[in-house]
């Protein structure tokens, strides 16, 4: 039996760049994936026969170009599709809005619109640089600081006295309110207001009205800062994220066990020993790394009886309801959405007529009920890349709110009418694409538990709200990475700064352990 | 539909002998039931306990049930001590703690039979009971309604319930636990006790409860026993040294301001801490204090004088370095005892200390600075309280 | 009986209605716009320091939202705000207003009637709430202590800062920063652990905060329904965990967190402020409408009425709220152009009604004997936090909650003075009730349609509460706006979220009383530490005032929190 430094569990793409550090400042590293491939949420998969889909996250919108870099994807065949791809919000009688860059066109948008949101997305990316900062280091501790820490909330403090009064003021203000308010302060425009309240939603149990949207918001366009003026697209899908990860993590030394769940994470005396497979097999290691979310992880692994029962209370109330459904149609042909022009067909789709409209979708799911018209980001993946369906047929992808983890009665019940709902909605937009589907999946937030293993279906691996980020985030105790475990360490989405393909939480994770001299 | 229930205090199942006995009519509220403060007079109470027996009705404590595959292993996770030592038919005393190695609560775990286990508590406890069981296969139950209790203090209390028919109860140890019938319901008996003296607790279903009472006076007569309230309580276990959640710590739970609360160190109770055992709850922080240090020593100080250092400052060189959290006039070991919390490094046996007593005599309030020693032990400890055979008075 | 405590005559005189000729000359040293309880709290500590000061109230009564009116012969109602907790014991006792007739009495607990016929009593004896919520589950009935203790660590964490100006952030003055170091300083204290539950508990919704310590829907929603009282947000949207500290932050003789009754109705709490205020020789115009804010150079220079009078003083307070003070009674070009921006941005949505209802006797409630202490307190019925959730849905789409939370009160249990021997005065207040209906204003028919599912909701646990009322009083937000000249109706002028709260109040920048023109000041709920009836916003302000002109504080300190 081979002895290793550092034993991970699950190796999505946080698990992969946080394994990748650790291999290359010396450490031996083995990852144990209970899927048959690696990458978690950066997954491609064949959902009918000879159509491919990237089955959780479609879109790369934030990826850290320091994650980018280190592990040098692409000499490791990472190829972009597509990036900077405009958001198209979509109307039902073609008048479409788009918003390519900074620009935005089309639907009678005002000048004052386009004045505005010029001005706004100004103002919001400079508000992001400082989160950015505070993302790429852990969430500094308050009260029994360290130097490290010190330095860290004085870079932010900094950060937010360089804004100037106004916009320190600005930003301390809106970034407790929702994308509701702020989107009626700045702009006139319906689906311009959607659009955007959308962004501050996405993947979250919030509505537009929910204060926090606006963290969310900026959250996701931390993205600009890392270069992505749009959503991206990767050829082969996210998957090939994955790939290209896998093989820089096997050029650095990580060994990957693929189709190896993780029964146990071992302890002994508040100490980490190693890990027991589902197979009986035992593993030793000085070090766990835990790429699974913080529940799977506490809950499941290390099992509550061998933790304290106040870190069980922690672990118990992080928030981690998804309302977050995705749909796959393999697609006879390209659909017809009224009024897009061709050059549009591969660009990010949004059904959001309005605010409230928004906010309508969200409120079924407070009650576990699916929403009669939900808000959609949709993904044609194969104008792009067409080789993810065979002989010029496509593929639709979307992400669609809200569904609840559980409706009433179970979701076995429910599957085939939301199918319904959301393909009679879409029929509205691209009047015939039923008739052109091939063959379809929904994948309800109780899917994406069980195929991702995310608690909840959470693609954050927590809601990520002002009050589960940062040094709260998953909770106190386990915020910078480190546990109450001696030895156990997280790295996932669950982990400050979040999820969202961002691969941040691992590299963070890595560092303080390398800092921490941990399995050395 | 059931309406809430609208008396302000309930009562115990021995309520009806209780208040029949209670001539002073003199009540206080325990955790929700109205229980004497005293039944004829607090010294003769508390004599009855030093001398003869006296009789508590303890209906009132906390009582949850543990029971299921896990109940061992929850428990073990649960306190500081080491479960598995409370052996079968045994009593332990115990306290848990939260996260922060702070305390929670002290009480006594009944180890009753293969994993079914009965908690006494002070403060209540389900919440915390409930979450600790997350992870385990374990039921964890209150019961405190479906048990009657009553403490039986004193050096002839063995005699006065061998009396009521309790045979080769002298033989039972401290911290025993034996099971008699008792008109058809089983009748628990424990060698337990908050005096400090040879005393033993009686465990019963509600409905047996007041032939419970009658037979124990019946038969206890010859042996002089009495009831007692909650001040000659009082006055008992501070003699013999035993804490009270809410009056010489705070459960942590209940606290509000920070650094309120205390962790076994301080309060004295290394002894019940196992740090070698791999989880409990605490155990991180525990360790951590170890290496540390403590913030606070408990002491129990012997206090020249006759006036009760009740609320006292305690003085070292002039300078306050504690509090006396309950002090008494003890009247069988004639010393005037306070126990206190004392700033480290504070309360090492044998310091000598000041306490700052304030007293009145006819709205003339006097101050004295009586000098005071940390002593090593209790100043009540008799033998009897371990002997076995019990000794029949 | 019926008399209001404003028409007893000390303050009668001090009223004056025919004022054209006798003010046109004189020139005040402060001018309070707004006789609410801040207006007068404020015009009290001014004159207490020797300021010439008049108040001008646009009604012909005082009061603003702490009124009493008699709207129905033999009844007084407690027309808008009807409890009170929160007004600042430093500053009762200071201003000496039970000698001047201001009497508080505490009320004891509430209910929540449920939709199976049981209900939740939340009973003022600790030992039998203990019970009765051991009733629902006894694991609640435990955790109960637990949430208490955690909800008083947060309360105070902001108690000592209520009598104290909110610092500026992005100052770099001595004493906003020494003020900051206060607020770091007892944030430190928490913690690590402590900090980072404050911080988890200042953004997180009510819903989710009571999630973590009861599993019983009903107990859930008795405590949570004050989690969004008076805010256009509902239970689960993060931030009204602190709402709810809003709610918990008072005292009535140092119980943290209960509520009483001003005897005579809320008017009683404006009358004593007025004869205190009258008593340091000032001077109360009712009748007095402001058209606007004179600002000359620069600086203010009085204030000019709807009927042509101008008065003058250097020193001008504004008791109205953000948005009626900026945008109403000051000129545009008077004012910076951010603080326009920041005014219309500031978010006062109008979320509550209120009934009124004179009953001829006291209604029985389903299942409660009237004997019952619970009577004497407040009642609910809305079960679960998903029904107050839905109460919530139909604000945002516009309209009145078919299923509205609200809050009853029958005050005349223990107060004689406001209706007659034998019958009774409730006072209803709801939540939600939007500003317009579907973006329309308010016809009479969407007001009877308000007041139905208001009466019915009652009705369906009270068998004769129909039969019972002689006169009932339904007040939209329309009607709170146009009577107490709320913007919007919002009864805390503005909402109490965080980014409206301590330096963000009413908005950045401006949080310290002062305003963007020289010798203009705001006092009233609008700004720190809040609405509620406190009177701590007047007291903050009038201390910046004075300090602005040199004058000695007459303003108290807040007790010290030990």
């Amino acid at each position: 039996m081979t002895d290793y430094d550092v034993l991970m569990v699950g190796a999505g793409h946080n698990g992969l760049v946080c394994a990748h550090a650790l291999a290359k400042s010396g450490r031996k590293v083995l990852m144990l994936e209970a899927g048959d491939v690696a990458g978690g949420c950066a997954a491609t998969r064949e959902f009918a026969p000879g159509f491919s889909v990237s089955s959780c996250a479609q879109w790369l919108t934030q990826l850290s170009p320091q994650v980018m870099d280190s592990m040098s994807l692409a000499q490791h065949g990472l190829q972009f599709a597509a990036r900077d791809l405009a958001s198209v919000s979509l109307a039902e009688d073609g008048d479409h809005l788009v918003l390519r860059g900074d620009k935005l066109e089309g639907a009678q948008i005002s000048a004052e619109d386009q004045q505005a949101y010029a001005d706004f997305s100004g103002r919001m990316m400079r508000f992001t640089k400082i989160l950015a900062k505070a993302f790429s280091t852990r969430a500094p501790k308050l009260v029994e600081s360290n130097l490290a820490d010190r330095l860290t909330l004085l870079k932010l403090g900094l950060g937010l006295k360089l804004l100037g009064k106004n916009d320190m003021n600005d930003l301390m203000r809106i970034i407790l309110i929702n994308m509701y308010d702020v989107m009626e302060e700045n702009f006139e425009h319906p689906r311009l207001k959607a659009l955007l309240s959308l962004d501050g939603m996405l993947g979250s149990h919030m509505g537009p009205r929910s204060p926090n949207t606006v963290f969310g918001y900026l959250y996701r366009r931390v993205g600009n800062l890392f270069g992505y003026d749009g959503p991206a697209q990767l050829r082969g899908g996210m998957g090939a994220l994955a790939e290209a990860m896998v093989a820089s993590c096997k050029a650095a030394g990580v060994e990957i066990r693929c189709g190896e769940a993780v029964a146990s994470i071992d302890t002994d005396a508040g100490h980490v020993t190693g890990l027991t497979l589902k197979s009986g097999e035992q593993l030793h290691g000085k070090l766990v790394v835990s790429n699974v979310d913080p529940v799977t992880t506490f809950q499941r692994l290390v099992g509550y009886r061998n933790i304290e029962t106040g870190v069980v209370r922690s672990v118990s109330n992080i928030r981690n309801k998804s309302g977050t459904a995705k749909l796959h149609l393999a697609l006879s042909g390209l659909p017809s959405f009224t009024g897009l022009p061709a050059e549009l067909a591969g660009h990010r789709l949004v059904v959001a007529p309005d605010m409230n409209y928004a906010e309508r979708a969200f409120n079924a799911v407070k009650y576990s009920e699916y929403s009669a018209e939900p808000v959609m980001d949709i993904s044609i993946p194969t104008v792009n890349d067409p080789g993810l369906a065979v002989d010029g047929q496509h593929v639709l992808s979307a992400i669609v709110q809200f569904a609840p983890y559980q409706p009433e009665g179970g979701w076995e019940q429910h599957r085939e009418t939301f199918i319904d709902i959301v393909l009679n909605l879409l029929e509205r937009y691209a009047p015939g694409i039923s008739s052109q589907v091939v063959a379809s999946e929904l994948l309800t937030p109780q899917d994406l538990e069980s195929e991702f293993g995310m608690t909840g279906g959470h693609w954050h691996h927590g809601e990520l709200s002002l009050d589960q980020v940062m040094m709260m985030r998953p909770f106190h105790g386990a915020n910078q990475y480190g546990t109450q475990v001696d030895g156990l360490y997280l790295c996932g989405a669950g982990s400050h700064p979040g999820g969202g393909v961002m691969g941040l939480a691992g590299l963070n994770a890595a560092k303080e352990i390398i800092k921490r001299g941990g399995a050395t | 539909m059931a309406g809430a229930d609208e008396r302000m205090l309930l009562t115990t199942p021995f309520h009806s002998r209780v208040a029949a006995a209670c001539e002073t009519n003199c009540w206080g509220n325990w955790k929700g039931y109205t229980t004497p403060n005293s039944y004829i007079d607090v010294e003769l109470e508390y004599f009855a306990i030093r001398s003869t027996t006296g009789v508590f009705d303890l209906s009132p404590m906390g009582k949850y049930r543990v029971t299921g595959p896990d109940a061992e292993a929850y428990l073990n996770r649960l306190i500081t001590r080491d479960v598995t030592k409370i052996r079968e038919k045994r009593v332990g005393y115990t306290v848990w703690c939260d996260d922060e190695g702070q305390v929670l609560d002290d009480g006594t775990i009944f180890h009753l039979g293969p994993n079914d286990y009965r908690i006494c508590a002070y403060a209540r406890a389900i919440d915390w009971l409930l979450w600790s069981a997350e992870g385990f296969d374990v039921l964890v139950e209150e019961e405190t309604q479906d048990v009657a209790a009553l403490a039986v203090q004193g050096p002839t209390s063995c005699a006065a319930l061998m009396a009521m028919g309790l045979s080769g109860l002298d033989q039972l140890k401290p911290f025993g636990i034996e099971y008699f019938d008792f008109e058809g319901e089983q009748l628990m008996v424990s060698r337990t006790g908050f005096t400090g003296d040879l005393g033993y607790e009686l465990w019963i279903a509600p409905k047996k409860a007041e032939d419970l009472w009658d037979r124990l006076f019946a038969a206890g007569a010859p042996h002089i026993i009495k009831p007692f309230g909650m001040e000659a309580l009082e006055m008992a276990r501070i003699e013999t040294g035993f804490i009270q959640a809410g009056v010489d710590f705070i459960p942590a739970e209940e606290t509000i301001r920070q650094g309120r609360s205390r962790s076994p160190f301080e309060l004295g109770l290394d002894w019940l801490v196992d740090l070698s055992k791999p989880v409990f709850n605490g155990r991180k922080a525990l360790l951590e204090e170890k290496a540390r240090g403590s913030r606070y020593r408990f002491a129990i100080l012997d206090v020249a004088g006759n006036k009760p250092a009740n609320n006292s400052f305690i003085l070292k060189n002039g300078k306050q370095v504690g509090v006396v959290t309950s002090a008494a006039w003890c009247p069988t070991a004639k010393t005037n005892v306070a126990l206190a919390q004392l700033e480290m490094p504070h309360g090492a046996i044998g310091d000598e200390l000041v306490a700052e007593i304030y007293y009145q005599r006819e709205l003339h309030w006097t101050k004295v600075n009586a000098p005071c020693k940390v002593l090593e032990s209790p100043v009540f400890d008799p033998p009897r309280r371990r002997q076995t055979p019990a000794q029949p008075f | 009986m019926g008399k209001l405590p404003w028409h007893s005559s000390p303050i009668r005189k001090g009223v004056k209605r025919a004022l054209q000729a006798y003010i046109a000359v004189k020139k005040y040293d402060a001018i309070v716009i707004g006789a609410g309880h801040n207006g007068l709290t404020n015009a009290a500590y001014l004159a207490k320091a020797g300021l010439d000061v008049a108040v001008l109230e646009r009604n012909s009564y005082i009061g603003g939202a702490t009124v009493s009116r008699e709207l129905y012969e033999g009844w007084t109602y407690s027309n808008c705000s009807y409890v009170c907790s929160l007004l600042r014991p430093e500053l009762v006792r200071d201003l000496e207003l039970p000698r001047h007739g201001l009497q508080v009495v505490p009320y004891g607990g509430g209910v929540t009637f449920m939709r199976n016929g049981d209900y939740y009593g939340n009973f003022y004896d600790h030992e039998r709430q203990y019970r009765e919520m051991a009733r629902h589950s006894k694991r609640d009935a435990n955790a109960y202590e637990r949430y208490t203790a955690d909800v008083m660590k947060q309360t105070r964490l902001i108690r000592p800062f209520l009598l104290k100006t909110p610092p500026d952030p992005t100052s770099l003055k001595l004493r906003d920063l020494k003020d900051l170091m206060e607020y770091g300083k007892s944030f430190m204290g928490l913690g690590e652990a402590g900090l980072i539950d404050a911080l988890k508990f200042w953004t997180k919704s009510v819903g989710d905060f009571l999630d973590e310590y009861f599993e019983s829907d009903v107990i859930k929603a008795h405590l949570g329904g004050t989690g969004v009282i008076g805010t256009a947000l509902g239970v689960y949207s993060p931030g009204t965990a602190y709402v709810l500290l809003h709610h918990y932050m008072g005292d009535v003789d140092g119980n943290v967190g209960s509520w009483g009754f001003a005897r005579g109705g809320m008017g009683s709490v404006a009358a004593a402020l007025a004869k205190s205020f009258q008593g340091f020789g000032g001077e109360i115009i009712c009748d007095a409408d402001v058209d606007q804010i004179i600002v000359r150079d620069g600086k203010a220079k009085g204030v000019a009425l709807k009927n042509g009078t101008e008065l003058y003083a250097d020193t001008v307070v504004s008791n109205l709220d953000p948005k009626r003070t900026f945008l109403d009674v000051m000129d545009e070009k008077d004012l910076p152009n951010d603080v326009v921006t920041k005014a219309q941005n500031f978010k006062i949505r109008g979320s509550s009604g209120k009934l009124n209802i004179a009953l001829d006797g006291l209604p029985s409630f389903t299942g409660l004997d009237q004997k019952s202490p619970l009577m004497l307190g407040d009642y609910h019925f809305s079960d679960s936090l998903p029904r107050l959730e839905r109460a919530y849905d139909d604000w945002k789409d516009g309209t009145w909650s078919k299923d509205p939370y609200v809050d009853v009160l029958i005050p005349t249990q223990t107060d004689p003075t406001m209706a007659p021997p034998g019958k009774h005065m409730m006072t209803v207040f709801v939540q939600y009730c939007p500003p317009k209906v579907h973006g329309n204003d308010w016809t009479p028919e969407d007001k009877a349609g308000f007041e139905k599912s208001v009466i019915d909701q009652i009705a369906a646990h009270s068998p004769d509460f129909k039969d019972l009322i002689l006169h009932c009083e339904t007040r939209t937000p329309k009607e709170i706006e146009a009577e107490a000249g709320l913007t919007e109706g919002n009864i805390f002028q503005g909402e109490l979220t965080f980014d409206q709260l301590l330096f963000n109040r009413p908005f950045p920048g401006y949080a310290q009383y002062r305003g963007p023109v020289k010798g203009m000041y705001m006092c009233g709920s609008g700004t720190h530490p809040g609405g509620g009836v406190m009177a701590a916003p007047g007291a903050n302000a009038a201390r910046e005032i004075l300090r602005d002109l040199r004058k000695p504080n007459t303003v108290p300190e807040g007790y010290a929190d030990d």
